[in-house]
């Protein structure tokens, strides 16, 4: 399912980033793990509930700056359809 | 992935148990400080995470130092339980210490059915226990063990789960080793009752597609080829009995001239790297044919080495169950029996071998 630009994506129950010191950073949900590059942990990170889909496409705009906008807020939508299908991102 | 078998003690008493026929005494148990130091040594090894399990784990009054020392260490900590002896107290005890995931196992969808199959009481409490993990918030998986005798019971169990909407649910078929195997004849389905499941099933992930993710587990007598059993034998899992055995797969203790190493006697990598039993179906070179050549020897491993001694009398055969296999008739045989087997009726109770509780 694609969340609304302004729903405001958080990790499911039991699902948890790994702690700071671990490399690299994985997604830990029930007898699953994924693991997390760059543009995928910062969104992650930001699915806490509180930022929109639309400021966190803002902060991967700023972040990958070289890239088309739109081919960006295109990714992280597939991206969190599919954490949400997979019962890690709740929105 | 790090399996921790905390004890063999269990209130109920499930003919399809995946523990030994032999179980581990309570007085051969590991004491709190070797379990705490067995979790930081699998997180420093680079394990992600840890499942608590048993027999039945809350079996263990230090579970709450258990699960907070696995936390502490940087694991993810999943309680594989039957919910019993459990409090909302102590349920918030576990919360406290970090509790990642609770996964719950019924027995089937109504008292009499659990009864018959875990010889106690249980099922009403259950229900309580889904309560207080909704009001503390836990990430739940249920569990449910699918055989003959509860499979009519499939549509119910999938109408609660569409109430309860827990993040994962497990349908199960038992798996023929230790307790299932002993009890076999009167578990294993019937191919139309496994046909009308996966039907079932299959419409039931549909309907929970982003509520729960819906996992099953085909009882692979029925399957063409194999499963790859533990993820490969040595790769990923690593399984500690209650007494500190370090096994390649739960049942691994069935395999004769095997030798365990012992947490207690050594670290955790040292056992990996090292120990006869972990190195015996690592890679290929143990392969009879048709493994050997198979173009899908990496996909399953050639399927589960118990099950290969169990069948075919020698742990290094071909899995007995793949359609490949030269001892394949030994399953098919199975089935033929179980063709012409009557249906359940819960007055069977007389002949089922309920699994004990060690002393």
């Amino acid at each position: 399912m694609t969340p609304d630009m302004r729903a405001t994506p958080k990790l499911a129950k039991g699902v948890r980033l790994s702690d700071k010191n671990q490399q690299p950073r994985t997604l830990l949900m029930p007898e699953r793990a994924l693991r997390l590059n760059g543009p995928s942990l910062a969104i992650v990170e930001l699915c806490d509930g509180h930022h929109t889909v639309e400021q966190i496409a803002e902060r991967l705009h700023a972040m990958y700056a070289k890239a088309e906008p739109q081919r960006i807020t295109k990714d992280l939508l597939g991206y969190l359809a599919l954490l949400h299908d997979e019962r890690a991102v709740d929105f | 992935m790090l399996v921790a078998e905390l004890t063999h003690r269990c209130p109920l008493h499930c003919v399809y148990c995946s523990n030994p026929l032999e179980l581990a005494k309570r007085e051969t148990e590991l004491p709190t400080e070797t379990w705490v130091r067995v979790l930081q040594e699998a997180a420093t090894a680079g394990v992600l995470q840890a499942d608590l399990t048993g027999g039945e784990p809350l079996a263990r009054t230090d579970i709450v130092e258990l699960v907070r020392a696995g936390r502490r260490a940087g694991l993810y900590i999943s309680l594989i339980t039957s919910g019993l002896p459990l409090d909302e107290a102590k349920l918030a005890a576990l919360v406290e210490a970090g509790l990642d995931h609770f996964q719950l196992s019924f027995q089937g969808m109504y008292e009499a059915t659990a009864r018959n199959i875990s010889n106690s009481t249980s099922h009403g409490h259950k229900l309580k226990v889904l309560d207080w993990l909704k009001k503390h918030g836990l990430g739940v998986t249920l569990n449910f063990v699918i055989h003959r005798q509860n499979i009519s019971e499939l549509e119910e169990m999938v109408a609660f789960v569409e109430g309860y909407r827990p993040a994962c649910v497990e349908f199960a078929s038992v798996q023929y080793y230790g307790w299932g195997f002993a009890n076999r004849e009167r578990l294993l389905p019937s191919r139309e009752q496994l046909d009308h499941c996966v039907e079932t099933l299959k419409k039931a992930e549909q309907r929970l597609k982003g509520k729960t993710r819906l996992v099953f587990v085909v009882p692979d007598y029925f399957a063409k080829y194999p499963k790859p059993c533990v993820g490969g034998w040595g790769r990923k899992l690593m399984v500690i009995t209650p007494d500190g055995k370090a096994l390649p797969c739960h049942a691994a203790t069935i395999i004769p001239g095997m030798q365990f190493a012992n947490v207690k006697d050594q670290s955790l990598l040292e056992i990996w790297h090292n120990s006869s039993a972990f190195q015996r179906f690592r890679g290929e070179e143990w392969m009879q044919e048709p493994c050997q050549s198979c173009d899908r020897r990496q996909l399953d491993f050639g399927g589960c080495r118990c099950q290969a001694f169990l069948l075919a009398g020698d742990a290094s055969a071909t899995d007995p169950v793949c359609s490949l296999a030269p001892t394949r008739a030994k399953v098919d045989g199975i089935l033929a029996q179980i063709a012409v087997a009557p249906p359940a009726t819960s007055e069977q109770q007389v002949d089922w071998r309920y699994r004990p509780n060690p002393a």
